[in-house]
Order: C-alpha cells, then structure tokens, then sequence
C-alpha cells in the first residue's frame, strides 16, 4: 500500500485518494468554436508515460484536488503540489 | 517405527508437561513446547501422509514453512485448522489430527494403488486426458481425488481477528543471528525497531547449532536484545510469519497464538534476516519416509530431542554437515557421512565415505536402505544437505532481482533492486561471525550490499542427475518428478513459468522451497541453458499460508461494506418496516405482514387517495453557499441555477464531461448566496467531488463553498391529496406555497425547512429537520397520519409512484449513453449560449444522430401482464436486434394496469407506434407511449 502525499495534510494512506485525471488538459472553450477531434482528444487521449507522469489526484478525506507527480513504472512518487494558484 | 526421544536433550519442550493428542485415531505422546511434527518423529511415526497424485507414503522432510509433506487437519476445542503444517502447529493436550489425502488413513491408504497407474499419469495429464468431454463431467471425480485436506463448510472460523495498523522505523525480518544482531545495534542506535519471527522461539539457525556470541551463550544474545529492543520502544512478534512486502515500505504479517492478529507495519528501512533452506537431493525414491533434511534433523534433534533414527545416512558436500553428524553420533545415533568431495578428513565416531554419492532409496512404506556408489547399505534414515537456497521472497516480492553466484551456488539478492538491507543467510551468508557483523552494521544504518563475500570453502554443487535410474521427486507436495520436468521440456515448456503450470511444480503450501531449485536447475541441465538463463519464476504473496479470516478480519458479512442507516431506523422497525439496501443505504422497503409485493401495491393505492409519508433522508443536502454560488451551479449543471429566484426550487441535471446524464433532482434557492442541491442519494459523494473539481480548477475557492451536510437532517415526504391536511394536524405551520417553492419555518424551537416538490406526482411536502428534532417530526406526523387514513409507505411504493409518472432514477432509466435530449430536456442544449459541463459532448456526431435510445412509456394490450424489466425491443419487421430495453415495470394499482419506461431507439418518434418486446425466447406487442401515465396534465401537484 503506498503513501501519496497531499500538500495540504502530508503524507496519507493511498485509499484517502482517488485519480482524477492527468494534469496539463486545457479545456477547450466556447463549445462552439471546438472540432470534434480536438475535444474528443481532450476527453480520451493521454499521453499515459512510462515514467515520470503529472497527475490530478483527489484527496478524499480533505477534498482536495492537487497535482501530483509519480513515476507509473517504480511508483515513487517525486512531487506534490496544489492546484496552480491555490497555496496549501 | 525408527524416530525415538533423547532421553535429555531438547531445549525447548518441558518434560514435566506430557502431552496426548490423537494421529489418525492413534494416541501420541508428546511434550508441552512438541510440534506436532517433532512429537510424531520422536513416537516413531513414519507415515505421516499420503502424496498428491500417486498417493505414495510420505514422511516429515523439514523444520519449518519447508515443509511439504506433513500437512494435516487439525481439531482443536471446535476449531476446525485444515491445511496445518506438523513443523508449524504446536502440539496440544486433546488435539485431533488427522493425515489428508488418503482413505481410509495415512498408513493403509486404498488410493496407493494410483501409484501403479504412474506410468499414465504424466506430467500434463489433466490437459491431455480430459478432452473429449466437457470438464464438468470430470470435475466431481478429480476433485473427490485432488487437494490436500478439506474444507468443513459447517465450520465458519469467528471474525475476530484483530486488524492493527502501525509503523516503525527499522523493522527487521527473523530473528537469526543476523537478525538478533541488526535488531540489537539498531535499538541500540535509539531506533523503534520491530523484530518480526516466523518461529515461537528467537535465535533461528542458533537454536540447532548453538554456540558462543561474543564469548557468551547465545541466548543471552537473544534475550539482550530483545529488552534492548522494548527499552527503545519497539517490539517483538514471535510466532509472526511475515507474508507479505509491498509499495513504500508496507508490510503484512499474521500473528498466531492465543493473541492472534492481522498486522499492516509501515516501515521506513527493513532489514531482512529471513536466513535460508536446505536442498534436497535427488536419487531413485527420494520421497520415502525416513529422509529429511539434515538441519531439520539437526532441529528436531536440539529443540525437541527428537531424533529420525538409529541408522542414519548423511549425504553432503559441505562442512557444514559435519557438526550435524557429530550430534547425533553424540545423540547416541549410528551416522555413516557420506561426502561426494574427495579427500575431506573423518570425524570421530562417524563411518565416513568421501567421493561417494547415493543412487538410491530402498524400501516401501519407509527406508530400509540405500544404494550407495553401487553398494547397498542398511540404514532407517536418510538425511539429505543439497546446499542452501537463500529465503529471498520478501526480496523479491519487493520488486528485487537476482543474481546468481557461481561459487556459493546460489541465487542471491542484486544489490540495490529493492529497499531493504538483505544480510545473513538470505544473502548467501552461511558462516556465524559474517553474519553477526552485517547484521550488527545494517542495524547501525550500514548495508552489507557492496561488500565482497568472504572466501568460502568450495562447495561441489549437487544437480538432478536424469540418467539415473528409478523415479527421482523434484517436487513432493505436487508429486513431480525429473521425467515429468523432462517431459515438459520435450514439449516445449521450457520457460520455468510454464514449467511450473504445466507440471505444478512449486505450486501449494509450501511455495517450491525445497523443489524450486531442482527443478530450475533440471531444466537448465535439458535445456543446455545455464541457471540465471533459466530464471526463477515470481514470488507473489502470501510467504506462506494465511487464513482468509486474518487477512479479512472483522471486514466480512454486514461489515464489508457497511450500509448508511437511517437516523428513524428503530422508530420505523417498531412501526413494522421491512428493510432493503437502496443505493448504500438501509431504507423500509414496505411497512407491515405479508407479501412484499402486495404491500406495495397497497400503500401505492393509500397515498394518491389519501396520504403517504416516507423517509427521504438520504436524498442530498449539498450546500452550496457564496457569492460565486450561482456561477458554480451553472457551470455544473445543465440547466441554469442563476435565474432561479430565492424561494423557488428547480429542476436540474448534472451531465459528465462526456454529456451523459450523471444525476438528476432539485435545487432549492434559499437566498441569493445558498443553494441547497438535492443528489440522488447514491450520488452525493460524486456530484460533491465534481462541484468541487469545478470550484477548485475553474470558479475558484474564494467566494463559494460546497458542504455536503445529508446527514445532518432527516428529510420526511409527506405525500397526497391530503398532504396539506396531515401537516396541519401535525402541528406544522406550513407556509403558502406554490408547486416548488420553499421556506424555512420555525418548528420545536428549531427550524424546519419546507420544499414543496414531488418524487409522486401528488402534491408533496419535504420536510427537512436537524437529526435532534427527527422523532418528534415523525411522532407528530405519525398521529397525524391516522387521523387521515394515511400510512407510512416504504421505498417500494414510491418507486411505483414515480413510474406512474414516468418520473426516472439515474442509472435504472438511464445508461452510460443517455444525454438530457434523449429524455426530452434538449431545451438548455439549443439555448445556453454559456459553458457548462459536458456541453461540447451535446453536439458530436454521435449526439445528433437520430438512432439515440431515447426514454418512452410503454403501455401492453388491455388485460396484459406486467412486463419484465430487462425484456428488449425489437423491430416489428425485419432482422431481430435491440432496440432498447425496459428500464423500470410495475403493476400500477392507481392506473389498475401495468406500466413501464423504456429506452428506445428513435423512441420520441415512434409515440403510438406498436413495439414488439423479446425476453427469454418470448414475443410480446405494446404501445409506445410518452413517460407520464397517471395525470399527464399535473392536476394532482395542486392537492
């Protein structure tokens, strides 16, 4: 069982935590002016790297939504920060 | 009958505490601190069980969690313990134990007669044999015959086992010298070190060879370290099988004994000391009773006094043997030291034969001899010392890799694959005083990794020799054979993970300990491979056998996954209700005697006539309070929040960024700043979470806040014509409102909030309290009800209400395509011109075409039955295909008919159309009608 850390309440039981979605997908907006192909690639397609990858992570227990980055292959997870603009 | 008792020896049993207990109906006698493996070896007890497939007599081989022969079912005070092996359970006045696998018991077992049949039982015989039927037809047969012990399904073992999280900072794996060494400097250090043991006693390899630590005993080593340990606050689990090692230092371990517990350690630095397991060796019928494992000898020997035989065999190639043979000369034993090494000087007392090796096992039901470099020897007892295989599996099972080392002829740890410090036995380290030095310098904070092995003496490795002649076991608790791991590489099985489906080698309790090695290095040998190009095969989890019921713990049954329960449960179990699970939470599904279905049906009828009154509590209570409030509702939600005015409630759904509906129900608009949003009941978490993810990634988190506060209220619905007149009587001074409006009012002095929306159809009072006022809102609204004629009605009826009116649930009416034009609210998809969740999904292809399953009523023939929830639609003509499918049907009592919602393809275009519905190779017709069945015009929502 591994140990995430949240950046607001520090290092937690992996089940406090749930994926979100990986980090780095701007929304693309107004609807209207968006192709099929440029929001269905925002909705499905990842970049889903072997290695060291940038996630949104949801901290249950707080509410938290944070980015997290951790390494998909050996799982150890290198950084944790807040939301862009939000400091913990 | 060879095995007897030392008269003085056996440090660890207590000979003023005899011991009886039965062995198939046999009485044993034992020792308090006696194994059951070390009683039945000091009475004489040969047989101990009967082999797997051929069901060949089997005797004890090991010490430990090695051990593949002596597996037993054990009784004891009503405990039913299958699947117990000799060398781990302690023997105990009254126990029960009976051999598995053979009928009617270990000695006289009628299935022997499956050895003859060897010749057709090969490697792969499963998959080759049982082909021309389908499996089922052998199934009964081969699992009557298969398996070692049975499973009592009476007998259901207590959820009592106690579950503990904790941390430590050095957790140190057995309690050998290396380990006691590693725990000690650590402590010393002010470490909190745990210091974990598979064995009821502390001192590992010390506890058979004995011997001087720093010029005293050694179990002053193990008693100082063990206060040094307490001293510095960390703790000592003996007879702890560590079993498992997994990500950022968790580890789990099964405590057994009076005290027994489930343990999750989250260390900061391990140190594994797990020591390390004899070989066996490989000569014509090395599975009879009567050859064991020379440490194991060694073991039973020091421990319990217990010695094999008279005329033992000790077959070696390493020094390491001779201080066993010297024991049990001294033991009173007669040894002949067999050494495949030439030259190797005599030991006093001991026959000895250098250059030799053993062919053979002579005897039937135990060893009456062997054959020797081609001579025949008489003797009762074998005992094998193959060389040593590391313990490496909580190494591996952290991701560690392996090397091989050629001159130690083992698999050892490769430094720096995984987080832990390997020192001692486990990492090939055999001698004493090496061993204490790395564990006393990884307990400091040091790891023995880099450090070149001390010069050992060369051993000659032992290998599976196939040209011998006569059956040579790899594997004994699997029964395989040399000719069966030939066979497998013949037909191509050569990788050792194939190997090891094709033949089971390795597989079952004792995990390939002793089998492992023999069998990888037999398909090296036919392969013209070397060993580490051969590979190991995985070690996974559990290191040895756990129950179920430790790992599970009191997580079992109502406790799995715990329902919500209601704040009124009792008050309405005493007014007759009858509970179900709705969504996560335990709600009355009827109240009252009889058949469910008819109560239903009953308070159906009982709350459009005159009044209905049901718990509503889990229905959603999020907060929604800020300035920003209203921008964050609009941009959840698919129908704009912003324009709804304080007092008045509406209607909303929540889309996914995918456009599918996630949730539906009411937001009430308290004031301009608060909104209250009303979740399905199963919803609340996740509509909480995407409130969330839109105010924290996009409204931001100053100026609006979600509370989820459901459980802080207790909601009743209070519904029907005579709604009005039962709030009255109860005392409620319901504020004037209109059809989705809503007011707080005062109530008991507390406040009560009112919402005048309906889940029925029927003019409905929600009626929302704080937790301390619920049983007096529900004692009031009881008197109440009678006086009305009404009733309280329970999940099921208002089910039928709802269908009634065409009125869906999320994720019964809808699935994981559904989108809000499908159920007739394409409304804010043509108007919004703002950003909302799942807006861009509206207008993909796929969300425009006109083959969309979209929801419909169904209404079936005068005098129709109820149709089956599930049945599908089908075309009228052509190919049969799905159309769609019936998502909720009841009886309807207000309607006296049956109705039903429907998802169906095109289906808003084909209202009147006839539709044919497929269940269960029946056809069926009914007409296609809109949702709402009972008061399409909404009369009734005025009273």
């Amino acid at each position: 069982m591994q140990h995430f850390p949240c950046p607001f309440c520090g290092p937690r039981d992996e089940t406090e935590f749930h994926f979100a979605v990986e980090a780095g997908h701007a929304r693309p907006e107004p609807a209207a002016a968006v192709s099929d192909a440029a929001w269905s690639s925002y909705l499905y397609e990842n970049a889903s790297p072997k290695g060291s990858a940038r996630e949104v992570w949801l901290h249950l227990t707080c509410g938290e939504y944070f980015i997290m980055t951790r390494d998909t292959v050996s799982r150890e997870v290198t950084g944790s920060e807040a939301l862009p603009g939000h400091a913990p | 009958m060879s095995g007897w008792r030392h008269p003085d020896l056996g440090a660890e049993i207590d000979r003023s505490k005899p011991l009886r207990f039965t062995f198939d109906g046999q009485t044993i006698e034992g020792f308090e601190g006696d194994t059951l493996a070390s009683a039945l070896l000091a009475s004489g007890h040969r047989i101990l069980g009967r082999s797997f497939k051929y069901h060949r007599p089997r005797g004890l081989w090991g010490m430990g969690a090695d051990e593949p022969n002596a597996v037993f079912d054990v009784r004891h005070k009503g405990i039913h313990w299958p699947n117990a092996r000799a060398t781990l359970t302690y023997a105990q006045d009254g126990m029960r134990v009976a051999s598995v696998n053979a009928w009617p018991n270990a000695r006289r077992d009628l299935f022997g007669v499956m050895d003859f049949a060897q010749r057709f039982l090969p490697a792969g015989f499963y998959y080759k044999t049982f082909m021309r039927l389908p499996w089922r037809f052998y199934e009964p047969l081969i699992r009557r015959m298969a398996g070692l012990g049975r499973v009592d399904p009476d007998f259901a073992p207590a959820a009592d086992s106690v579950q503990v999280a904790a941390a430590c900072e050095v957790l140190v794996i057995g309690a050998g010298p290396a380990g006691l060494a590693a725990a000690r400097s650590a402590a010393e250090t002010g470490r909190v070190v745990w210091l974990v043991e598979d064995a009821r006693h502390l001192g590992g390899a010390l506890r058979r060879r004995g011997g001087e630590i720093e010029g005293t005993p050694w179990r002053d080593l193990a008693s100082q370290t063990q206060k040094t340990v307490k001293r510095a606050g960390g703790r000592v689990l003996t007879d702890t099988t560590l079993w498992g090692a997994f990500d950022h230092g968790t580890f789990a371990a099964w405590q057994r004994g009076p005290h027994h517990r489930h343990w999750r350690i989250r260390a900061e630095r391990c140190i594994l000391a797990a020591g390390g397991i004899e070989r066996p060796l490989w000569f014509a019928n090395n599975d009879l009773p009567g050859i064991l494992s020379a440490e194991a000898a060694l073991h039973h020997l020091h421990a319990h006094g217990a010695v094999p035989g008279k005329k033992i065999l000790l077959a070696t190639a390493t020094d390491n043997s001779y201080p066993v043979a010297k024991a049990l000369v001294d033991a009173g034993a007669d040894v002949t030291l067999i050494d495949s090494r030439n030259d190797t000087p005599g030991l006093e007392g001991v026959t000895h034969m250098a250059g030799a090796r053993i062919e053979a096992a002579l005897g039937r039901h135990g060893v009456t001899g062997a054959t020797v470099s081609g001579k025949h020897f008489d003797c009762d007892t074998i005992l094998c010392a193959g060389g040593t295989t590391p313990t490496v599996h909580i190494w591996c099972q952290a991701g560690g890799k392996l090397d091989w080392d050629e001159d130690r002829d083992m698999l050892v740890p490769r430094p720096g694959t995984a987080p832990m410090t390997v020192v001692g036995a486990a990492r090939g380290t055999l001698d004493l005083a090496t061993a204490l030095q790395e564990g006393k310098g990884a307990g400091a904070g040091g790891d023995p990794a880099g450090d070149t092995f001390p010069a050992s003496d060369p051993a000659t490795p032992f290998r599976p020799d196939t040209s011998l002649p006569g059956r040579q076991w790899v594997d004994l608790q699997n029964d395989v054979t040399l000719k069966d791991v030939g066979l497998a590489a013949r037909e191509g099985f050569t990788s050792v993970e194939h190997l090891k489906r094709y033949t089971t080698l390795g597989m079952a309790t004792d995990q390939g300990r002793t089998s492992n090695f023999g069998g990888l290095a037999a398909m090296a040998t036919l392969t013209n491979r070397t060993i580490p190009e051969t590979g190991t095969t995985t070690y996974r989890p559990p290191f040895q056998p756990v129950p179920l019921s430790a790992i599970a713990g009191p997580a079992r049954g109502a406790l799995y996954h715990p329902l919500k329960r209601l704040a009124l449960e009792a008050s309405h179990r005493a007014a007759g209700a009858r509970f179900r699970e709705y969504g996560g939470w335990l709600r009355p599904a009827v109240y009252g005697v009889g058949d469910e279905a008819t109560l239903a049906q009953q308070e159906a009828l009982a709350a459009r006539k005159t009044v209905g009154v049901y718990d509503a509590s889990p229905l959603g209570k999020l907060d929604v309070i800020g300035p920003d409030a209203a921008k964050l509702l609009d941009f959840a939600g698919y129908i704009r929040m912003s324009t709804l005015k304080p007092g008045r409630a509406r209607y909303g759904f929540m889309l996914s960024e995918t456009g599918i509906v996630y949730d539906d129900g009411v937001v009430l608009r308290l004031s301009d700043t608060h909104f209250v949003v009303s979740a399905s009941s199963s919803h609340v978490d996740g509509v909480r979470g995407r409130l969330e993810d839109a105010r924290q990634d996009r409204i931001g988190r100053g100026q609006v806040f979600v509370h989820d506060v459901t459980q802080g209220f207790v909601t009743l619905t209070v519904t029907g014509p005579k709604a009005r007149a039962v709030c009255g009587a109860a005392g409620i001074a319901l504020p004037d409102l209109a059809h989705m409006g809503v007011a707080e009012i005062a109530y008991k002095g507390g406040k009560m909030r009112v919402a005048r929306v309906s889940f029925t159809g029927d003019m409905s009072y929600e009626l929302s309290v704080p937790t301390e006022l619920a049983d007096t809102l529900r004692a009031d609204l009881d008197r109440a009800l009678t006086g009305a004629e009404g009733r309280w009605i329970g999940l099921e009826a208002v089910m039928i209400l709802r269908a009634e009116k065409g009125f869906i649930v999320i994720g019964k009416d809808t699935d994981g395509q559904t989108m809000p034009q499908d159920l007739s609210w394409g409304g804010p998809r043509t108007k919004r011109a703002d950003e909302y969740l799942g807006k861009r999904s509206l207008f993909t292809p796929a969300a425009i075409q006109d083959t969309r399953r979209q929801l419909v009523g169904l209404r079936v023939p005068e005098g129709g039955s109820v149709i089956e929830t599930g049945a599908h639609l089908i075309p009228n003509h052509g190919p049969r295909r799905s159309l769609g499918f019936v998502t909720s049907s009841y009886f309807s009592p207000n309607l006296g008919r049956p109705v039903a919602l429907a998802l169906l393809e095109n289906g808003h275009a084909k209202i009147g159309a006839e539709v044919r519905l497929f269940n269960d190779g029946l056809i069926r017709v009914a007409e296609v009608t809109p949702p709402c069945a009972f008061d399409p015009k909404g009369e009734r929502l005025n009273g």
